[in-house]
């Protein structure tokens, strides 16, 4: 197979020869509840009443990474960098499962980007005739997050419509330059947004507009318009932020973008039923559910090409407090169905 | 960027943001704030029935009081009545009792010196702090002025 990695536009990069061989996941109950619920490997719960959620979270990314192991049929010497990040201080769940399995590591932040970071920059790197085996992933848990960023788990306090549920979840991908039944066609690494929002309960709109700025200098890279995709999936916009994105594409681009573009914060949850107000967030977020649902629409339903661009509101609590505006960042990945496909 | 498509999609985050349902907020925050004024009221009752004087009925009542928001607080009940009532279940004692518990059974994990003894008060904290220095300026304008509140 010839790898190749050619510069199509500003953070542009068409790829050839990398293919996404198998993914894993591990979901929490609340997710598995969910509408998206049985497309996922693993429902995990807790064991054991001393563990920590930060213990939990590492449990997550490790069983999510053994699983798209061993769907890939691989072993852990076969992987030749490990590639991702998770939302806690000084990225502790990804080194943390690191000492584990021992293998080379990149750690990554982006927030709730983070998944399509690591698949661009992991796409990138095999491409370019580095490792021939990546492994991406990321991870969040709902309560390690809240303690780190909100308050303490029992404390009492109301959700705002714009607040969105930090799932608890986990994804992984292997990346390869053998053939796969996915291959990534190009990938748009994103520049930092801020169009000024400042509330710390509404991720939404801060992210919506590095969304649409990736997704469009993609597009205009690869000289595609979103009808050459089955679906542009965002990550953790939720309700609102899709509906941002829309009008912002509609009216800063004049492109209605309406059949294509959902979210995967969207569309992890039953917005009414599971009481999650805007939806889902969290890095492990969108790489549950490409890993489960989009994936499986890539291999087994249908779908020939899927563009998928988490977004990361790129904050800290410190920062928050101190009233500054919300950064952004979008990272966008192109995917193209290899077989079974042919449906469309 | 320019300066007017961002001020543009400020008008348009304000304008298409979800409301929140003030109205049935505050009566939730009504019903439930009243309902735990209730069972305090009833508990100071049984007090006032065993021979405290009013007076005296009142510090075993918010005993109580406090006992049971630290008991649904670790059976996890307490942050769901929040969740509804918001302030009314916030502002009462029980609510006060809720941001003390909460940290503790948090920081636990991190130990009983730097996790426990140092965040117990992350919440409660800016509340004594500021409710002590309100104290504080009330008494000193009674100090002053010699009026009695």
């Amino acid at each position: 197979m010839t790898r190749r990695v050619a510069a199509i536009g500003e953070g542009s990069y068409a790829v050839e020869g990398v293919y996404i061989l198998a993914s894993g996941t591990v979901v929490g109950d609340k997710e598995a509840q969910g509408p998206l619920g049985h497309y996922f490997d693993v429902t995990w719960s807790p064991s054991g009443s001393s563990r920590s959620f930060e213990r939990e979270e590492r449990e997550l990314l490790q069983r999510s990474q053994e699983i798209a192991l061993a769907k890939a049929r691989l072993d852990w010497p076969a992987v030749e960098l490990v590639l991702g990040g998770d939302l806690l201080d000084q990225l502790v769940t990804t080194s943390f499962v690191g000492r584990a399995h021992g293998r080379p590591l990149l750690g990554m932040f982006a927030a709730c980007a983070t998944f399509t970071e690591a698949l661009a920059v992991g796409s990138l790197l095999v491409a370019g005739g580095g490792p021939a085996v990546v492994l991406a992933s990321a991870v969040s848990h709902h309560y390690a997050a809240e303690r780190q960023f909100r308050y303490p788990v029992e404390l009492g306090n109301q959700r705002y419509p714009t607040s969105s549920w930090t799932a608890t979840a986990a994804g992984s991908s292997v990346l390869a330059s053998a053939p796969g039944p996915i291959a990534v066609e190009a990938v748009t690494i994103g520049r930092v947004v801020d169009y000024g929002q400042k509330d710390p309960n509404d991720y939404g709109s801060a992210m919506a507009p590095a969304a649409v700025d990736t997704i469009h200098r993609h597009l205009r890279a690869l000289g595609r318009t979103v009808e050459d995709y089955d679906a542009i999936f965002t990550g953790d916009l939720g309700e609102f932020g899709r509906r941002l994105a829309l009008k912002l594409a509609q009216e800063e681009l004049g492109e209605d973008w309406r059949a294509r573009l959902d979210d995967c914060g969207r569309v992890l949850y039953d917005l009414q039923r599971q009481d999650v107000h805007n939806g889902a967030s969290g890095a492990g977020c969108s790489a549950a559910v490409f890993g489960g649902y989009l994936s499986h629409q890539l291999t087994q339903g249908g779908w020939r090409r899927l563009l998928l661009a988490a977004t990361g509101a790129l904050l800290s609590p410190t920062t928050a407090q101190q009233g500054e505006s919300i950064p952004s960042i979008a990272h966008a990945v192109s995917l193209r169905a290899e077989r079974g496909g042919e449906a469309r | 960027m320019s300066q007017s498509a961002q001020a543009r999609y400020q008008y348009w985050v304000k304008t298409m943001r979800p409301k929140k349902p003030v109205a049935m907020n505050l009566v939730a925050a009504f019903l439930v704030g009243g309902a735990i004024s209730e069972v305090g009221q009833i508990i100071q009752w049984v007090f006032l029935r065993q021979g405290l004087s009013p007076e005296k009925a009142s510090t075993p009542t918010a005993i109580v009081l406090i006992g049971l928001s630290a008991l649904f607080t670790g059976l996890g009940w307490y942050d769901r009545l929040t969740k509804l009532g918001g302030m009314g279940a916030s502002l009462p004692i029980t609510g006060f009792a809720n941001a003390m518990v909460a940290p503790a059974m948090e920081f636990r994990a991190e130990g009983l010196v730097l996790g426990v003894g140092a965040r117990l008060f992350t919440v409660a904290g800016p509340v004594l702090a500021w409710g002590m220095a309100a104290a504080f300026v009330v008494g000193l304008v009674r100090l002053v002025f010699g009026v009695a509140i």
